[in-house]
């Protein structure tokens, strides 16, 4: 609640552009996570459910790929996905200036 | 050293432990006693929010479960760690930045209304309490199969251990509990699935050894893949292929959506990520909590291809009389039984079941005969079921019998033991503190009393914590027989009421009170409604020919949830926006700083 008062009592063409930064902020935050949602759909659902009968007729050594997707592959990539979006987020905090220092 | 004195030995060293940290981790303030200070590190939070997630269920009975349906067991898989990405990208940072204690806190302000915050509380506790019976039932389980204990007496002491950390030590005593928590369950899962996957296929790491050639038993690289050879073994008995899926799969989709969406709306998750100093820490911890629950979840399904193949190595054909001594041991506590029914004196195991249901009796429970067979084995007053199976094996036995089965040393069948009850006590502990906090902060602070002192609501969150534990512990006890039918409620209630309205209070500044309180409303009650008819009502009926849509009571959370936003969004475009107030609120939640 402190930073919105601090922020309503800036100068109108200050206030205005941090407004239009966070805009643009919150834009880039939701291109990110739309990226990593579309391949945490893809592996989890779209290899591991849909696609699973046409992925078990590739073998990767023991494994049908299918059968491998839904029962590890997906968990693997699960975890990358958080850690690419906590690191990539920092990044964008930063390049917005809206990071906590 | 004998099994008994060594699982004493671990149990209680395990025990002592988290005493130690309960007596070191007392608070003295609310935001103590709700989030810790707000002090913990990601790191810690990863740790505590993998304990806190990982139950007696995902312990002891998930890779059994996967062991019995194969393919079919991904969903178990994928759902329950596919939610923390949601968790990651949707809510924690968000929630995080917002900085309250409880869930039922943000529906509240956020939807500036006392009805949504009740709404959202009794959907907390019921949630909670549904869950927490289990775990304490959990406790006592393995407290009367490794230790000879009654399960009455089980259960207490495994109170007594909660009461002290949460009640003195709140979230604070709770979080480092688990930490310590993790790293025995961790331990005591990977342990005996190292062991095992040397054995079977010279793997250390059980996930390559899952998809590796298995080894004969000089030692020897026979050349066939351990998931071949488990196929061709079902083949051979007549049961699917253990890598093909046998449930439909819209039902797949809808049962592995619900429990990810349940996820990540389960309230004794979110809060724990109240308890990150930062923004940053709260994405960073998410990942470091699935890094550590996938720890597990990988390894799950690869313990459960390895008992299932040592399962039917060790049984089918055999001799009764040349059964090792852990078959008897399981026989005593009822979750292994054999009835020879063409008196052979083998073992034939196969598709089907091996005994009926008791006349009366709604779910199969074994009932002994004073008299033993004339193998000395225990008979059963139950009819046989028709077909030739003769065993009958209970899930459980996966986990908790497979180092036996494997015949690993004494000390790593101690540990599964102290492993179970860290698994099962660190989900209580979080779930009780849920509780506390809706009565104590949400209940009494902001609807019913609102001028009590700080230390009053203190006072008032430990009594609750403690009247909590009670109550948890009754029902541990006295288990009633609906609890392993409502954990789809506990999954499907979060999905359909608080993920949508947490959401869309996020990413919706049009969002407004009626909005939300009108889809969480209809969401509960669409999804209570199709369960309490499939699972009480008309349980003949839960088949996928009455199913709507062919989605089972385990999947209709994810249709509860799309029926609530699809409310929420109408309702709200229909009706007053929310006051200004409420939209600078979203505007400073999605921003870091």
């Amino acid at each position: 609640m402190q930073e919105m008062q601090e922020e309503t009592s800036q100068p109108d063409s200050e206030a205005a552009g941090t407004e239009e930064t966070h805009r643009a902020y919150w834009r880039a935050n939701l291109r990110l996570m739309g990226w990593l949602l579309a391949v945490w759909f893809i592996v989890s659902y779209g290899f591991g459910i849909l696609l699973v009968e046409p992925l078990n007729e590739i073998r990767v050594g023991g494994f049908k790929l299918g059968f491998w997707f839904a029962q590890q592959g997906s968990i693997y990539v699960f975890v990358a996905l958080i850690f690419l979006y906590a690191w990539k987020m920092n990044r964008i905090d930063r390049k917005f200036g809206v990071d906590e220092s | 050293m004998d099994l008994q004195t060594w699982t004493y030995l671990i149990v209680g060293l395990t025990f002592a432990l988290y005493i130690g940290i309960a007596i070191l981790s007392r608070v003295k303030t609310t935001k103590g006693f709700y989030v810790a200070g707000g002090h913990v590190s990601p790191l810690a939070n990863g740790l505590a929010t993998a304990a806190d997630w990982m139950s007696a269920a995902s312990f002891i009975s998930m890779a059994g479960i996967i062991s019995f349906s194969g393919h079919d067991g991904a969903y178990y898989l994928m759902g329950w760690t596919g939610g923390y990405v949601l968790l990651a990208l949707l809510l924690a940072p968000y929630l995080r930045k917002f900085g309250q204690y409880t869930v039922p806190d943000f529906v509240g302000q956020r939807y500036y209304s006392k009805q949504a915050r009740l709404v959202a509380v009794v959907c907390a506790i019921f949630v909670s309490f549904t869950y927490v019976a289990g775990q304490m039932r959990g406790v006592g389980v393995v407290f009367s199969r490794f230790l000879d204990v009654e399960i009455g007496l089980g259960v207490l002491i495994g109170m007594g251990i909660v009461f002290l950390y949460a009640v003195m030590g709140g979230m604070k005593g709770i979080t480092y509990t688990q930490v310590a928590q993790y790293c025995v369950l961790i331990f005591a899962f990977l342990v005996p699935a190292i062991f095992i996957s040397m054995a079977m296929t010279g793997e250390v790491f059980p996930q390559v050894g899952f998809g590796s050639t298995v080894l004969d038993a000089s030692g020897k690289d026979t050349g066939i893949y351990l998931l071949d050879k488990l196929d061709g073994l079902h083949r051979e008995l007549g049961f699917a292929a253990y890598t093909n899926g046998k449930k439909e799969t819209i039902d797949v989709f809808f049962i592995t959506a619900a429990l990810m969406v349940g996820t990540a709306g389960l309230p004794h998750v979110i809060i724990r990520f109240f308890t990150v100093p930062r923004v940053r820490d709260a994405r960073l911890s998410a990942g470091y909590a699935l890094l550590f629950i996938a720890l597990l979840y990988t390894t799950a399904p690869a313990v459960a291809a390895f008992a299932r193949t040592n399962l039917i190595e060790t049984v089918e054909g055999q001799a009764y009389a040349s059964m090792p001594e852990w078959f008897q041991n399981w026989e005593n506590t009822g979750l292994l039984a054999w009835v020879d029914k063409n008196d052979d004196g083998l073992i034939q195991y196969a598709p089907g079941g091996a005994f009926g249901k008791m006349p009366g009796d709604k779910s199969l429970k074994l009932v002994r005969d004073p008299e033993r067979g004339s193998l000395g084995e225990p008979r059963y007053a139950n009819p046989k079921a028709d077909g030739p199976n003769e065993l009958y094996v209970d899930r459980d036995i996966m986990v908790l019998a497979n180092p036996e089965i494997a015949r690993l040393p004494n000390w790593v069948i101690a540990l599964v033991a102290a492993g179970g009850l860290a698994a099962a006590l660190s989900t209580a502990a979080g779930l009780l503190l849920v509780i506390s906090a809706s009565i104590s902060h949400d209940l009494l602070k902001n609807i019913l009393m609102p001028g009590i002192t700080e230390k009053q609501e203190l006072l008032y969150a430990r009594m609750a914590a403690g009247v909590a534990v009670c109550i948890a512990g009754y029902f541990g006890v006295n288990p009633p027989g609906f609890v392993a039918q409502v954990v789809a409620f506990a999954f499907g209630l979060a999905a359909a009421s608080f993920f949508p309205a947490i959401v869309l209070g996020i990413f919706s500044k049009r969002m407004n009170r009626e909005g939300a309180v009108a889809g969480m409303v209809v969401g509960i009650v669409f999804t209570a409604a199709y369960i309490i008819y499939f699972k009480f009502v008309n349980p003949e009926a839960n088949t996928s020919a009455h199913w709507l849509f062919g989605i089972s009571p385990e999947g209709i959370g994810t249709l509860g949830m799309l029926l609530n936003f699809a409310v929420s969004l109408t309702i709200s475009r229909l009706t007053a926006p929310p006051p200004e107030s409420v939209k600078r609120l979203v505007e400073t939640i999605r921003v870091p700083r």
